[in-house]
């Protein structure tokens, strides 16, 4: 099963490589990882999927809560509100352009840029609206995907 | 003030008695403020490996926080084996490391390396300090950091230009992470569960780790067995933590734990763990650990030893002591006498056994020891058959009187942690070791000699690395590979060439007198006890066993 971690952890050198590093010394496996400041600049929030049970979420969550540079963790498995920013770079030929532009309307997607056989598209949404996407644009042929990782936060 | 001054000046002020270290080109600054300072007592080891096994074994001995001071690259990376060592047993150290500039960092200096980066996962946490006006905050951290909630080894990685600038020295008098606040309370309603369990059990077991030792449990536990009559058994970290004899102390669980001790642990119905993280060498196979509880109450101050292995009950984050503190208000008097009976039964029908005859057996050294320390020296160990027999065979009379590394097992622990335990407790020691553990620390003879340090090195001498051994004999048909120690060299001739007194023993009947002779010499004093060769440790479960399924042995 699929956790949603968030830490809030001193904006500081060697942070990110203490987090990083405990996962890989307890075998955790991270699914993606996502870093920015937040409303203090002193003060980044780490958001990080992790794959396993509940037992393995419980001792990620107690590991993550020892090292010294972490302020608070919190799990956004539920109650929260989680996006993900995609960058699609797709095929756009003569024959498919009117279907792309009107899968992008429907999803709320955006075209960032259109050259003489590629478009990029931005869409951000939960994952199973971009699962269904990246179904539906999938058959006009993808060439480049690039992702942010999920971000959460709480409901409340 | 310098760097370097701020440096030894915040040690001052956390009354550091002795600093264990060796010199090197990026902490010559620091050296160099040293010379003029009288308030360190400086222990010069002759390996960096070394000075941190003292340092640890100070620690353990006395409670307080070791202090290590060498220098970048190979002096840094020569502590590694000593940090993670610490970090096993939760020891408080401070480890000072000298670096290069700080504007060469990454450039591959000479005798760079990422220390910090190497010590990240064996620390309980690190700093690389890249401004002298950060230097007193970040030592004040760290020695609050190394003591407090579990303690444990921090580093300060210190570049060799921050030592040479200078900024104002204030020393911080109070400190306040807001990111670390250890919880030393209990819960009282968890308290109050736990009280209630204990109070309706019937066949209820205190099983105590070194937690209690590090936390200064050791009184109020004996005070809560005595009121409500229940057994303790310990791990091998928590030796010493309740006297040996005392009626309600099953001794040491586990592997090589007392048979009695480890069925009281599969039929007890309740479990108690106090200060301990449920080692794979204590729970042996976990899906039947404790088969007869239905419940089990751990209280213990890193949240995440609780449930990590086996799923608590009754969960207490607190610190030992505080909490045992609060619990006796809420434990019923008892006599449990139905439950103690039937333990006697097993001490008497499976005590610890080994064959008494005519050769001179390791087990037979151990006990002349504890004849004559009786429990008021220090014994300190190496890793591997003669620490087992150390663990079984000596008297404990008190906390902190047995030092050995529990949760790493390293070899080359013991003798430099035997002089590091002395310097800290000013007892007698004896450093009892194996002709291959000691070889990995024997150039600190040196240091024992200069010192005049009382460490009476015994070397339970087989001429194999007797434990790896025993495996290869019982469970991989006596494949000796690589195990058998050929070319070991003269060991009383070895010491004498570092002028320390030696003597070989290879008779039973001749034990007692050397013993009584190294327990009477003030001085460094070796004997090379050439033991039988392939005598084994019993009790013994095989890893992955259930810990009820023991070889006893004794009969080959």
């Amino acid at each position: 099963m699929k956790h949603t971690i968030s830490v809030l952890a001193k904006n500081q050198f060697g942070v990110l490589a203490r987090i990083s590093g405990l996962f890989s010394a307890r075998g955790f496996n991270i699914e993606s990882l996502v870093v920015g400041e937040t409303e203090k600049p002193e003060i980044s929030r780490l958001t990080i999927e992790v794959l396993g049970d509940g037992k393995i979420l419980e001792q990620v969550m107690k590991q993550l809560n020892k090292l010294i540079d972490v302020i608070k963790v919190f799990d956004l498995s539920n109650n929260s509100i989680k996006r993900e920013l995609f960058l699609i770079k797709l095929n756009f030929v003569k024959e498919n352009r009117s279907e792309i532009i009107e899968l992008v309307n429907i999803f709320k997607a955006k075209i960032l840029d259109v050259s003489k056989d590629s478009v990029i598209i931005e869409i951000v949404d939960e994952q199973k609206k971009i699962d269904s996407f990246i179904d539906l644009i999938k058959p006009f042929g993808i060439k480049e995907i690039a992702r942010t990782g999920k971000l959460a936060i709480g409901i409340g | 003030m310098l760097g370097a001054n701020i440096i030894l000046e915040s040690l001052k002020k956390e009354k550091v008695e002795y600093i264990f270290g060796y010199p090197g080109g990026q902490v010559i600054p620091i050296f160099d403020a040293l010379y003029d300072y009288d308030n360190f007592k400086f222990i010069l080891p002759r390996h960096e490996q070394g000075g941190i096994h003292m340092a640890d074994g100070y620690a353990r001995v006395s409670g307080k926080v070791g202090v290590v001071l060498v220098t970048s690259g190979p002096g840094a990376t020569n502590i590694i084996t000593g940090i993670a060592t610490a970090y096993m047993d939760s020891i408080p150290l401070v480890c000072i490391t000298g670096q290069v500039s700080t504007a060469l960092i990454g450039n591959d200096a000479f005798q760079e390396s990422d220390i910090t980066g190497i010590t990240r996962p064996i620390t309980k946490h690190n700093f690389l300090v890249k401004d002298v006006k950060d230097l007193a905050l970040t030592i004040k951290k760290a020695f609050y950091i190394a003591r407090t909630g579990r303690p444990g080894p921090v580093l300060i990685d210190i570049p060799i230009d921050v030592q040479k600038s200078s900024c104002n020295f204030v020393y911080p008098e109070e400190i306040d992470i807001a990111s670390y606040r250890p919880n030393y309370d209990g819960n009282l309603k968890q308290i109050k569960k736990a009280a209630d369990l204990i109070n309706k059990s019937k066949k209820p077991i205190f099983y105590a780790g070194g937690g209690v030792i590090s936390s200064g449990a050791t009184q109020i536990l004996l005070k809560i067995l005595e009121k409500a009559s229940i057994p303790v058994a310990t791990t091998l970290m928590g030796l010493g933590a309740i006297e040996k004899n005392h009626k309600l102390n099953l001794g040491m669980i586990g592997m090589h734990g007392m048979c009695f001790a480890n069925f009281a642990m599969q039929e007890a119905d309740l479990v108690i763990a106090i200060g301990t993280r449920f080692d794979d060498r204590v729970t042996g196979k976990v899906s039947t650990f404790a088969k007869g509880s239905k419940n089990i109450i751990h209280i213990d101050i890193d949240p995440s030893t609780i449930s990590k292995i086996i799923d608590a009950s009754v969960p207490v984050v607190g610190d030992v002591k505080i909490v045992l503190e609060e619990l006796i208000n809420y434990i019923e008097e008892n006599d449990h006498s139905d439950w103690l009976e039937k333990i006697n039964i097993w001490k008497e029908k499976f005590p610890l056994i080994y064959k008494k005859d005519d050769i001179l057996r390791p087990e037979y050294i151990i006990e002349e020891i504890a004849k004559i320390s009786k429990g008021e020296d220090i014994i300190a160990t190496d890793v591997g058959q003669h620490q087992m027999w150390a663990a079984q065979y000596s008297y404990f009379k008190y906390p902190r009187s047995f030092i050995t590394s529990g949760g790493l097992g390293t070899m080359g622990f013991g003798f430099p942690a035997s002089i590091g335990a002395y310097l800290g407790s000013k007892k007698p020691v004896w450093c009892i070791t194996g002709d291959g553990s000691f070889q990995m620390n024997l150039q600190e003879l040196s240091t024992a000699f200069i010192h005049n340090i009382p460490v009476k090195i015994i070397i339970i001498d087989n001429g194999f690395l007797g434990m790896v051994r025993q495996w290869q004999e019982i469970l991989y048909k006596k494949r000796y590979s690589e195990t058998k120690l050929i070319g070991n060299p003269d060991f009383v001739k070895l010491a004498e060439s570092y002028n320390i007194k030696a003597m070989r023993i290879d008779k039973k009947s001749d034990v007692s007198s050397a013993i009584k002779e190294a327990n009477e010499y003030s001085g460094p004093i070796l004997i090379d006890f050439i033991v039988e060769p392939e005598e084994n440790v019993f009790p013994f479960v095989p890893a992955g066993n259930s810990i009820d399924d023991i070889m006893r042995g004794v009969e080959k």
